[in-house]
């Protein structure tokens, strides 16, 4: 528990490698998708309609992408709030993934919107501010909570800059690094304030869809089932991360505080199973079950992608084990992914005369964005001491990403 | 002067007390009604033509087939042929000109001194403009220095037919003559554009008419053509109107639903796009005595953009489209979906799963080998 | 670790008994009613001959252009309303009786309405006598309204470069002027007819007294009332119609509007904002002393 903690350093090496250039093809291709979006409109370029005005855009890369950010905010609630030290060498990366996260969010946002160029008139127009709208309270948070993120993760670069040769950047290391040491605990209890906010109104927004939503799905237990799935999806976040970084950057993985990390999961796993399960009973919708239709399936599917997890977690040697770890991981993303999609797309239902289905455009775009955040998170991690114990990358043809 | 030899008989207007002049005030409320004229007005017109007000008209020809002329001939019921002879002092015409040559000449001259600033110029046919506008010349003059002169000195000039009005047949492509309108010619000036092949007598009627008893013109659109003539398309008074909303299309012609009067637009009706009132007001008072009263699509002959330009069967776009006959269901299906974005959707989701199983797989060995003391560095 | 677990438990289920603590509370909150001054539309299927003058005139009341597009340029035929089309009359056919209605389609100006409550900047609202009106200067195009309308009628200009949701505003620019809205301006059987919301509910009330044959309920069977009295918390636009409601694509409503169920789980959250902050004063504290410890002991942030 106690012990010896490295500090992060930066891998080094170069950015550009056989799996990054397959990545910067991507996302050219999707900033392509999302330029063919501006020129093309909205109507051109998705496959949105009238019944279906929020598609892959809002359900993926933001209601998703902004829980699989969610790895900074779970870590957090572990070592600032739990004390839990020993998690203290997930916090930084996770921290990254949540501040590319949220930030590339923000950007399927500007996508998504009609009129992105009034969007700023969200946060200045005050007295117009609907206290009412789950999406008002989203979308401030999410504002705010990106700088959070860039500010928390903002010390990596601080202290490079401050080992740099002399210079700005040099300058801006020595002044500003004492200032956001000691603002940090500030910060960060912000930062797990805002998540803790938005997140869960994630699940209040598509309580007002009322019977637009399944049954089985609109519960006014929403907000709290997205604010658990959040967490977990966080925590399966850093694992993922840390082991896919751990192979692809040729690091020693670190394996025990994973395992410790999988166990912490557990809980939340079963709540989110179990509170799903009586709230369906309690509602009395467990008569559904009787005609079982794709809605069941789908319900059931989720729920085992939930349980599974837990069950294979709890298991000590299965936490050990990398490879089992990673599958629970995966089935937890899976889960959360599939949750938020169904709540916002599958499971929504504004009439049988609508269809959606993601256009071409809406899907390059996402990938594009995916493509970019890994980039990005490559970037930073070679640059910036991010990641702790890391011995220095050995060769260039040895890291590739995935 | 030179027309009382040439009506042949006793002007109608000379037993004013008698039922010729009853007859011919009913013959002035309708020609005021078809025009659009207030009933009261129709009277007045009656009345300024009884006291033998009557306006003073020149008439030139150009590049033209007289069709016009003729039209306003065959106007049988009532006989406005006569009529108009008698409602205005028709003191030039070519067609109608008992007088020739040199003769002919001298009545333009003195009509134009006598009512200068006053008469009614109307012109019929197309103006030449190519080789300094040779291609048309009378008494060894060009049509264009004809119109410029006698325009000049008109009250109100009022281009008759679409080859006045634009430039009509004449104008047709490959247009060797360079042949033009009336009101491409006198620019500056307000020219009354009355077109059609032939426009309907009517219309120029209450045109002059208007003018004669007011001093004034009736309104007109933005290419000079009266709107209470042209306000409309032929779309809006179709007697076929009702098929077209049912959706009741001729496909070709002598199909049964040609036989049966269906709609004429799939067959290249130009009705949709062209403002005239044929359907309202028919040709010399003889039903359906039009294109689409006989069976045949509209073919635009009042509209510039249409007339011997746009092919005689091509459809047109609807200028004011109205809801049809039929109705939306509650539920209208919304939304597609495109198979190329379900398969690359599918390929990602598949590429993701597999990479997730392989990475996991790979991942057990990757632990027992980092068990090991690390082979490089 | 049972510690973390127990810790962890007991933290998830205090916030569960928050969230149904305030779910619960939800339900007592004051209902809102619609403003005295409250006015609307009744639509009378029973009336109406379908013959659309009302979509026509909708049209240059809103300064809308006909939509060709499902015609080949031929008509004015949406196939619902849309970004171009606030009022629409559709034909519901029984598929097994000749049973035939017509039904128009346009903004229920509901009484809480689900779009108020979702607009984030207040783009939609309820203004002047209660009408649900837009303002597209407060407009992001977020379509949260359309995800919230249970009647989906907010329309999005899919096709426009600066898009603007589209939806009936009950002509409030004509009733300025002292004029009546477009289609109840022309319809030829006054099968709409507009009015305070009072004196149209009465009128509903009267009709159907008089003639309890002729009106319907819900669903088949259902005592005849008016629609709109107290579906979804209540509209000031009412239906009343020889078919039931239900045929007609209109939704089955709760008494209470879905705005006010959201917006007692946000009050009893954000009232105030007194539980953020003070939640967040206790993680400041919490962070403060653990990040400290933890710092003293060697970490780094």
């Amino acid at each position: 528990m106690s012990a010896v903690l490295h500090r992060p350093a930066p891998l080094g090496g170069p950015v550009l490698t056989k799996g990054t250039r397959t990545l910067v093809v991507l996302a050219t291709i999707g900033v392509a998708a999302m330029i063919f979006r501006f020129a093309a409109g909205l109507g051109g370029a998705t496959a949105l309609n009238d019944g279906y005005p929020w598609g892959l855009w809002i359900a993926f890369d933001v209601v998703t992408g902004t829980a699989l950010g969610c790895g900074g905010y779970a870590v957090a609630l572990l070592v600032y709030v739990l004390n839990k030290g020993e998690f203290h060498p997930a916090v930084r990366p996770a921290l990254l993934t949540g501040a590319l996260g949220y930030s590339l969010a923000a950007v399927s946002i500007l996508l998504d919107v009609g009129r992105p160029w009034l969007l700023h008139r969200v946060p200045l127009y005050v007295n117009h501010w609907n206290y009412n709208s789950a999406l008002f309270e989203v979308a401030l948070c999410v504002m705010t909570y990106v700088a959070v993120l860039w500010v928390e993760v903002s010390p990596s670069f601080l202290e490079a800059w401050k080992k740099g040769p002399a210079g700005l950047k040099k300058s801006l290391g020595d002044n500003f690094l004492p200032v956001v040491e000691k603002a940090l605990p500030f910060v960060i209890a912000l930062g797990l304030l805002l998540p803790t906010m938005h997140q869960s109104s994630l699940g209040t927004l598509m309580l007002l869809s009322g019977k637009k939503l399944h049954a089985l799905w609109s519960t006014p237990l929403l907000p709290l089932l997205f604010l658990i799935s959040c967490l977990a999806m966080g925590y399966a976040v850093v694992i993922f991360e840390s082991t896919l970084s751990s192979v692809a950057f040729r690091r020693p993985r670190e394996g025990k505080m994973l395992a410790a990390l999988g166990k912490v999961v557990v809980p939340f796993l079963w709540a989110w199973a179990g509170i799903r399960l009586v709230d369906v009973v309690l509602r009395g919708k467990l008569a559904l079950f009787a005609k079982p239709d794709g809605y069941v399936l789908l319900f059931l599917v989720e729920m085992a992608l939930i349980v599974v997890p837990a069950v294979m977690l709890a298991s000590p040697a299965r936490r050990a084990d990398a490879g089992a770890l990673f599958r629970a991981a995966l089935l937890m993303i899976l889960a959360g992914t599939l949750y938020r999609i169904d709540t916002f797309i599958v499971a929504f239902r504004p009439g049988a005369q609508y269809a959606y289905f993601p256009s071409l455009a809406e899907i390059l775009a996402t990938v594009g964005i995916v493509a970019i955040e890994i980039l990005a998170y490559v970037f930073f991690v070679k640059r910036f001491p991010i990641l702790t114990g890391a011995a220095p990358a050995q060769t260039a043809a040895a890291s590739q990403v995935r | 002067m030179q027309l009382d030899g040439l009506s042949g008989r006793e002007p109608l207007l000379v037993d004013v007390e008698g039922s010729n002049r009853r007859d011919f005030v009913k013959v002035a409320l309708m020609a005021g009604a078809a025009v659009g004229l207030p009933a009261a007005l129709s009277a007045q017109i009656a009345e300024a033509a009884v006291k033998g007000v009557k306006p003073s008209v020149i008439w030139l020809h150009f590049q033209e087939c007289t069709g016009c002329t003729e039209s306003l001939l065959r106007t049988s019921h009532p006989d406005v042929a006569e009529l108009i002879l008698d409602l205005i002092s028709l003191d030039y015409h070519e067609t109608l000109f008992a007088a020739a040559g040199h003769q002919a000449e001298a009545a333009l001259k003195k009509t134009m001194k006598d009512h200068e600033g006053k008469y009614v110029l109307v012109v019929e046919g197309a103006i030449p403009t190519k080789e300094n506008g040779i291609y048309c010349q009378i008494g060894g003059r060009t049509a264009v220095d004809i119109l410029n002169e006698v325009a000049g000195k008109a009250g109100a000039i009022i281009a008759i037919g679409s080859c006045a009005s634009w430039g009509g047949i004449p104008s047709a492509e490959p247009n060797p003559t360079g042949a033009t309108g009336a009101p491409m010619i006198l620019k500056g000036k307000t020219v009354v554009t009355i077109p059609g092949c032939p426009a309907n007598p009517y219309n120029l009627l209450g045109t002059v008419l208007q003018f004669a008893t007011l001093g004034t013109l009736p309104a007109l659109d933005e290419k000079g053509r009266p709107k209470f003539a042209y306000g409309r398309t032929i779309h809006e008074h179709c007697p076929r109107r009702a098929h077209f909303d049912a959706g009741r299309f001729v496909q070709k012609f002598g199909d049964e639903g040609h036989r049966q009067g269906w709609c004429l637009y799939k067959t290249g009706c130009k009705g949709p796009a062209t403002h005239a009132n044929c359907s309202v007001l028919p040709f010399a008072e003889v039903p359906d005595a039009w294109p689409i009263g006989i069976g045949h699509p509209c073919f635009g002959c009042t509209e510039q953009a249409l007339a011997f330009r746009k092919p005689l069967h091509d459809t047109v776009d609807v200028e004011r489209p109205t809801p049809p006959d039929t109705y939306a269901p509650l539920h209208a299906p919304m939304g597609k979906v495109a198979p190329i974005a379900t398969g690359v959707a599918g390929l990602i989701g598949g590429a993701l799963l597999g990479a997730g199983w392989a990475a996991s797989k790979k991942l057990g060995t990757t632990e027992e080998a980092s068990k090991e003391p690390r082979k490089e560095a | 670790m049972t510690l973390d677990r127990r810790s962890l438990l007991t933290g998830a289920a205090a916030t569960a008994a928050t969230a149904v603590a305030v779910a619960t509370r939800g339900a007592e909150a004051a209902v809102p009613t619609a403003p005295p001054d409250a006015v609307g539309l009744l639509y009378d299927t029973t009336l109406c001959i379908g013959c659309k003058t009302c979509v026509v005139a909708c049209r240059e009341a809103n300064g809308k252009k006909p939509d060709t597009s499902n015609s080949n340029g031929l008509w004015d035929a949406p196939l619902d309303l849309n970004g171009q089309t606030k009022n629409i009359i559709k034909l519901y056919k029984d598929p097994d009786s000749p049973q035939r209605s017509y039904f128009k389609a346009q903004c229920m100006h509901c009484v809480d309405p689900a779009c108020v409550g979702a607009c984030m900047i207040g783009a939609l609202q309820k203004r002047e006598k209660g009408i649900v009106t837009y303002k597209q200067e407060y407009c992001s195009g977020c379509r949260y309204c359309q995800v919230a309308c249970p009647f989906e009628i907010p329309k999005f200009e899919w096709s426009a470069k600066a898009p603007l949701m589209v939806k009936c505003e009950l002509c409030n620019h004509r009733l300025a002027e002292g004029k009546l809205p477009g289609c109840v301006e022309v319809c030829p059987r006054k099968a709409v007819i507009y009015g305070t919301r009072e004196a149209l509910l009465a009128d509903a009330k009267k009709r159907i007294a008089d003639h309890p044959d002729r009106y319907r309920g819900y669903k088949d069977g259902d005592a005849p009332r008016v629609f709109g009295e107290t579906d979804g918390g209540g509209t000031q636009c009412l239906v009343l119609s020889h078919v039931p409601y239900e045929k007609l694509g209109l939704p089955a409503l709760e008494e209470t509007s879905q705005a006010n169920a959201t917006r007692s789980i946000q009050h009893g959250i954000y009232q105030g904002f007194i539980a953020p902050i003070a939640l967040y004063a206790v993680l400041g504290a919490v962070v403060f002393r653990n990040k400290k410890k933890q710092d003293e002991d060697g970490g780094a942030a």
